[in-house]
């Protein structure tokens, strides 16, 4: 009996420790993305086509994962964040170049988004776009006054009151603030910073909930009247609910590119290709479109959709829009402190 | 000779103690005391002075206050009950108020969401009913609800166990000798029943006080916990030093108020079950 | 009567505060509608999704590994542990036990991030590490179960094999080891328990792809609705409640009310 106990402890010890121990085995890819940014099929076909296990692992904001990845616990091969955080681990010297010979299917994608790429990675060598698009206001049509939204204004308006899904990631929120109050959402003067901060805790009274990936799925369910969100998830939750609109504000937005990077801590940059190269390739970028609903710069998808998809304002935003938004630039490390400092400080506000 | 031998079984585990509890416990120490660069510093510990983090730990401890209370006020005629029962489907009903902490902590989250919600269930069904909605998602009161939900059968457990360790002799005895049921219950079974109190205020104070994920997910990003700040320090902030300062703060503070609560009765966490 | 009405009316009471949020999901579970409230007709999709979900049944299997994994290996850890602390002087004693309360009384929190701290100083977040960490608050449950088990035991008859020649590796197998087995078993338990239910400690120690039902659920539900996640509480559910019942009906239940 005694002796049969210690044997079964004994295998499920050794196969515990043997499936997951610090070291990798070596056909593996580590990657790190957003929470729900890719069609989760993708990463079966990809594991059977090449035989390549992927260690998938999300994250909610881009300050999220630079945590992740400084903490050194993980040794990431891949990662996909959002502009102003490529430029800041480029600058930091925590990416490696890419070697675009291995990713030759990278062609399928628009040149016109590796040049909008420049203003993060100016030589276009370490990054790969992977989705763009907005920030504005998804509203529920029955609930709001049409005639308001095309202004940030009506975040404060108190006749929404507790109905107001603001993102919970600091720089999306303080650039709706910024924004109506004229100001650059890259600024680092600390009045305007302060001015805008204030403008968030007159708002907080007003919140339902601060959210980032969930805020889809609220607005579908009707459980508040706005939200602040990004242009594709507005255009995926519009496919759900028939009340649901959204509109990018007179005062101007954000617009934001998300891309793929090779960082440092990679020990298969070969493996890391491959999968950009999947990526990019139609079938799976078409899979990858259906499921994340962003703009992709991926041509391909783009000629084969519905003339009527191809013109959805909300999803592709059109060059009227895009001219009035601004991208988010890295910050000094002074600003990113004082950025969390007055974000701590909101989050923990109550009248 | 022997016993020497025998002493020799708890090798493994002191160097466990060693390996895994007491040299994380370095690892915080060393964190909260020192800067990013590694030079001593006092102001990761000190910053719980500074009003945010202050009111984010008085704020916590309003709520795990509420919610032991709560739960204690529920629990205690809930073991009284259950206690007073025919033997026979007795181990039964108690096994059905502790099921529900079989599901996942997560799910049971989760169910409260879905009640809670704007347009949800609950407020569904008041509106079917013609009575006002309860806005109540994304707010404290909503987090110490699920809180309370959570930590119930910590409380009602070990105090189902201290009222069923009493001897009903001494209670007759106690008829006999003219005592009422308000002397009874005030003379001996209050007393008589306190280790379990305790016990169950430690399981359920401690875990209230110290949760992040609770306040995570039903307080809509609005409630910010002293867990919550230490969470962020560490996945957001990458502020390591002031989120261990913190910690080690959290530490000193649970000992503190378990020294305080437990000083009547040394056996704690041990008579729980 | 009135205090028996009384009574009835409280247990019902918190009987539904207890089990209406499980009966929301389970329902929910069969629902055809994606939506939270409005029912869309029966359907066993969410179930099939549940199954073919490489996610959620990962997720699934790593649980079971790492709750099943730890709790033996705490048991065999904190059984000896219990045997030596016993054999022990008082102050020795005192110190161990001192030690061993340090992640009980702790907040998850910070045992989660002190071993995060640890562990990342001297390898990579992985599997081991989590069930390193699952092992450590784990035995505590184990030794408190085993040792006062092991105080009630009369040395008596463990001596008096010795002195009739009984090897102690013998006599503690006859002896002792049948009187602390109950200990053992429900120290095993309750650390499984733990191990199952546990989200802080996984969170902060867990590698990249690796996750417990716990730390799943919490991502996904920072996504968004997943009716998924509502058939697998049905599924976790209804095994807590088959297991027991086979607890309290079980042959070996029934044995247990005869003696």
């Amino acid at each position: 009996m005694k002796k049969k106990l210690i044997l079964i402890l004994c295998t499920i010890a050794t196969a515990a420790f043997s499936n997951g121990c610090g070291k990798k085995s070596e056909n593996t890819l580590t990657v790190l993305n957003y929470g729900k940014y890719i069609e989760p099929e993708v990463l079966e076909m990809f594991e059977e086509e090449t035989g390549i296990k992927v260690d998938y692992e999300e994250y909610i904001t881009p300050e999220n994962m630079y945590t992740k990845y400084k903490a050194g616990a993980i040794d990431y091969d891949l990662i996909c964040t959002s502009d102003y955080m490529v430029e800041k681990l480029i600058k930091e010297g925590q990416v490696l170049p890419m070697n675009y010979d291995n990713i030759p299917l990278a062609q399928n994608l628009d040149e016109a988004y590796f040049d909008f790429s420049k203003s993060f990675d100016p030589e276009t060598k370490y990054s790969l776009p992977y989705f763009f698009g907005t920030v504005g206001i998804l509203y529920n049509t029955e609930m709001v006054d049409e005639s308001k939204v095309d202004s940030w204004d009506i975040l404060w308006d108190k006749d929404y009151e507790g109905q107001i899904i603001m993102p919970d990631s600091v720089r999306d929120a303080f650039m709706v603030a910024l924004k109506r109050l004229g100001y650059s959402i890259n600024t680092t003067d600390e009045e305007q910073l302060r001015e805008a901060q204030k403008l968030l805790l007159d708002q907080k009274s007003l919140i339902y909930s601060y959210l980032v990936d969930e805020a889809q799925d609220e607005m579908i369910a009707e459980n508040a009247a706005m939200a602040v969100v990004y242009s594709g998830e507005a255009g995926f939750a519009m496919e759900f609910n028939d009340n649901l609109s959204f509109s990018v504000p007179k005062e101007g937005s954000n617009m934001w590119i998300d891309s793929w990077f090779i960082p440092k801590t990679c020990t298969n940059q070969e493996n890391a290709e491959k999968f950009l190269n999947f990526l990019c390739r139609e079938d799976i970028a078409m899979m990858n479109f259906d499921y994340v609903y962003y703009a992709t710069p991926n041509n391909k998808v783009v000629e084969q959709l519905d003339p009527e998809l191809q013109e959805n304002t909300t999803i592709f935003p059109p060059k009227e829009i895009l001219d009035n938004c601004e991208v988010l630039k890295s910050l000094d490390d002074t600003t990113t402190t004082l950025y969390s400092e007055l974000w701590l400080e909101l989050k923990a506000y109550s009248e | 000779m022997r016993n020497l031998k025998r002493q020799l079984l708890a090798g493994p585990y002191m160097i466990w103690i060693i390996g895994f509890i007491l040299l994380p416990v370095v690892m915080i120490l060393y964190y909260a005391f020192t800067t990013s660069s590694g030079a001593f510093t006092m102001s990761n510990v000190l910053t719980i002075t500074h009003p945010i983090f202050f009111k984010a730990l008085l704020f916590s401890l309003k709520l795990a206050l509420l919610c032991t209370i709560i739960c204690l006020v529920l629990a205690y005629p809930l073991a009284m009950i259950l206690n007073n029962m025919k033997s026979g489907h007795q181990g039964f009903i108690v096994f059905i108020f502790i099921l529900p902490m079989w599901m996942n902590f997560m799910l049971r989250i989760l169910a409260w969401k879905m009640l809670l919600s704007n347009n949800g269930i609950i407020n569904t069904v008041l509106d079917f009913l013609g009575l006002p909605e309860l806005h109540i998602i994304n707010t404290p009161a909503a987090v110490v609800l699920c809180m309370v939900y959570d930590f119930l059968p910590f409380m009602v457990l070990p105090i189902y166990n201290a009222l069923a360790r009493i001897n009903r002799d001494v209670i007759e005895a106690a008829k006999d000798l003219g005592a009422g049921s308000i002397t009874i219950f005030f003379k001996i079974i209050v007393p008589l029943s306190m280790s379990g109190v305790i016990s169950g205020i430690i399981m359920v104070f401690v875990p209230a006080l110290t949760s992040f994920a609770v306040s995570d997910l039903l307080g809509g990003g609005k409630v910010l916990l002293i867990g919550n700040i230490i969470e962020q320090a560490f996945t957001q902030d990458y502020n390591w030093n002031l989120g261990s300062g913190l910690s080690f703060v959290l530490m000193l503070f649970v000992l503190i108020s378990m020294t305080l609560v437990n000083s009547r009765d040394t056996e704690g966490g041990a008579n729980v079950w | 009567m009135v205090k028996k009405s009384a009574e009835r009316i409280y247990l019902g009471l918190i009987f539904l505060f207890l089990y209406l949020p499980i009966a929301v999901l389970i329902v929910l579970s069969f629902n055809n509608s994606k939506s939270k409230v409005h029912w869309g007709g029966f359907t066993l999709k969410w179930y099939q999704k549940m199954v073919s979900s490489p996610t959620i049944m990962e997720a699934f299997w790593t649980t079971i590994i790492i709750s099943l994994a730890s709790a033996l290996i705490a048991t065999l850890l904190g059984t000896m542990a219990a045997l030596g602390i016993d054999a022990m002087k008082k102050r020795n004693q005192a110190i161990m036990l001192g030690a061993t309360n340090i992640p009980m009384l702790n907040a998850d929190i910070v045992t989660g991030i002190s071993m995060m701290l640890l562990f990342v100083r001297f390898t990579r977040l992985g599997m081991s590490t989590v069930l390193i960490a699952h092992i450590t608050f784990n035995i505590p449950y184990v030794i408190l179960n085993v040792l006062p088990r092991l105080r009630q035991t009369s040395r008596n008859t463990y001596e008096a094999a010795l002195d009739l020649g009984a090897t102690p590796m013998y006599a503690f197998f006859k002896i002792i080891w049948p009187q602390i087995l109950p200990g053992v078993l429900s120290g095993f338990l309750m650390a499984m328990t733990m191990s199952l239910d546990d989200f802080s400690i996984t969170y902060f120690t867990k590698g990249a792809g690796i996750n417990t039902l716990s730390t799943m659920i919490y991502t996904n539900m920072r996504k968004g609705i997943n009716p998924e996640m509502y058939a697998l509480s049905t599924v976790l559910f209804t095994v807590a409640l088959i297991l027991l019942l086979l607890m309290n009906f079980g042959p070996s239940a029934r044995k247990e009310k005869r003696a």
